[in-house]
């Protein structure tokens, strides 16, 4: 039993990573801008930093968010309906 | 039965055929059978097909200007699918800086895996640049290289075969099942470390492969620590991988202090500032998560 559990720990495929990068991109791109960033003091238009050469975490992290946003919105309709497809055929 | 000169050799069999059937035909049920017919036909036409042979013999597959012209068409277009697979390939995978990290030689390894388990000696981290582009690894010790992390990663995934097989848990999934879940963890880590690296906005020259190559040294720590386990038994297992681990924290915050801190820190002085500190954090976590890795893909295989 010890072993059986070890292994499944180990058992990481390619397809089980790609699966959790489409999750993770997925819950990214769920953050809407109005109701919620702003809400939190997270809004692209909340990032008015300073023209140092300092952006920060937050900065780079609400920058990182938009930036998913915008670029994966279209291109992950494809890629979920694929995973589902995937899925339901195969389990 | 006329004995047209044809062009090529091959529309003489059919019609050789068909005579000998028609022939044959009168006897019934020849027609269907394609070996008897032949057969028939090899004997009641023979001296029909005698000067036949000869012609077909003298005109040889080389000869024939259709297949001439096919072979030509044909070797055209695999040149031509080979440019372009070269150039497309050049596009995803940059073959040429590929090559960069594959130029070693055997001094070389050498001093790198002495290097990666014992760095305590060394003097000079420093990477030496020739005109603003690094120099090969033959030349620089300290240069990054990918031989070691894929011949280590190679051998990591037969020392893991070879472990389970000494416990009779061995069947040839596992070696795919081993090789796949350390290959995840791997590209799991590199992105984790480019990720951090965006969001603390260090400006750095360290490119993909070379965090690639970084993180693939500790598999020469995992594969000592595994094969001491092997000979030796549990307690030289975690005596070699206790000593590989330090080898290893050691190894990645020299080598990573000169690429992601700024000048002063890097020297060694204590310098204020957020953003040092957050630099400083992350070039200890990064080192500090190469023990937990090389414990994490080996502790499973010693028993």
């Amino acid at each position: 039993r010890r072993q059986h559990t070890c292994e499944k720990n180990m058992a990481f495929t390619l397809y089980s990573l790609i699966q959790a990068a489409i999750l993770c991109v997925n819950a990214v791109a769920v953050l809407h801008e109005e109701r919620f960033l702003s809400k939190i003091g997270w809004g692209v238009n909340q990032s008015v930093g300073g023209f140092g050469d300092e952006p920060g975490v937050k900065v780079q992290l609400m920058n990182l968010v938009r930036s998913v946003r915008t670029v994966m919105r279209v291109p992950l309709i494809a890629v979920n309906a694929v995973c589902i497809v995937l899925l339901l055929l195969f389990g | 039965m006329d004995y047209t000169p044809t062009q090529s050799g091959f529309r003489q069999q059919p019609n050789m055929r068909l005579r000998n059937s028609s022939v044959d035909g009168v006897e019934g049920s020849q027609l269907f059978e394609d070996m008897s017919g032949a057969a028939h036909g090899l004997q009641t036409g023979n001296q029909q097909a005698g000067p036949q042979p000869a012609g077909f013999s003298g005109q040889s597959i080389l000869s024939d200007p259709m297949s001439n012209l096919a072979m030509a068409y044909g070797s055209s277009l695999a040149s031509q699918g080979r440019e372009m697979v070269d150039k497309n390939l050049d596009r995803f995978i940059p073959i040429s800086k590929l090559k960069y990290y594959f130029a070693v030689d055997t001094m070389y390894v050498g001093k790198k895996l002495g290097l990666l388990v014992f760095p305590y000696m060394h003097e000079n981290w420093e990477v030496s640049y020739q005109q603003d582009t690094p120099v090969a690894p033959r030349f620089d010790v300290n240069a990054p290289d990918l031989y070691i992390p894929a011949m280590g990663f190679i051998t990591y995934v037969l020392v893991a075969g070879l472990a389970l097989g000494t416990q009779n848990r061995f069947s040839p999934e596992l070696l795919g099942v081993q090789a796949s879940s350390a290959l995840v963890w791997l590209i799991m880590e590199v992105l984790a470390v480019l990720l951090s690296l965006y969001l603390v906005t260090v400006n750095t020259d360290l490119t993909t492969i070379d965090l690639l190559a970084f993180s693939g040294y500790k598999y020469v720590g995992m594969i000592v620590g595994v094969v001491a386990g092997l000979l030796f038994g549990r307690p030289a297992y975690y005596l070699s991988l206790l000593w590989c681990c330090a080898a290893i924290f050691f190894f990645m915050i020299r080598t990573l202090r000169l690429k992601l801190l700024s000048e002063a820190a890097a020297e060694g002085r204590l310098v204020r500032g957020t953003r040092n500190q957050l630099r400083m954090y992350l070039t200890m976590s990064i080192a500090a998560a190469q023990p937990i890795f090389m414990y994490w893909l080996t502790y499973h295989l010693i028993r």
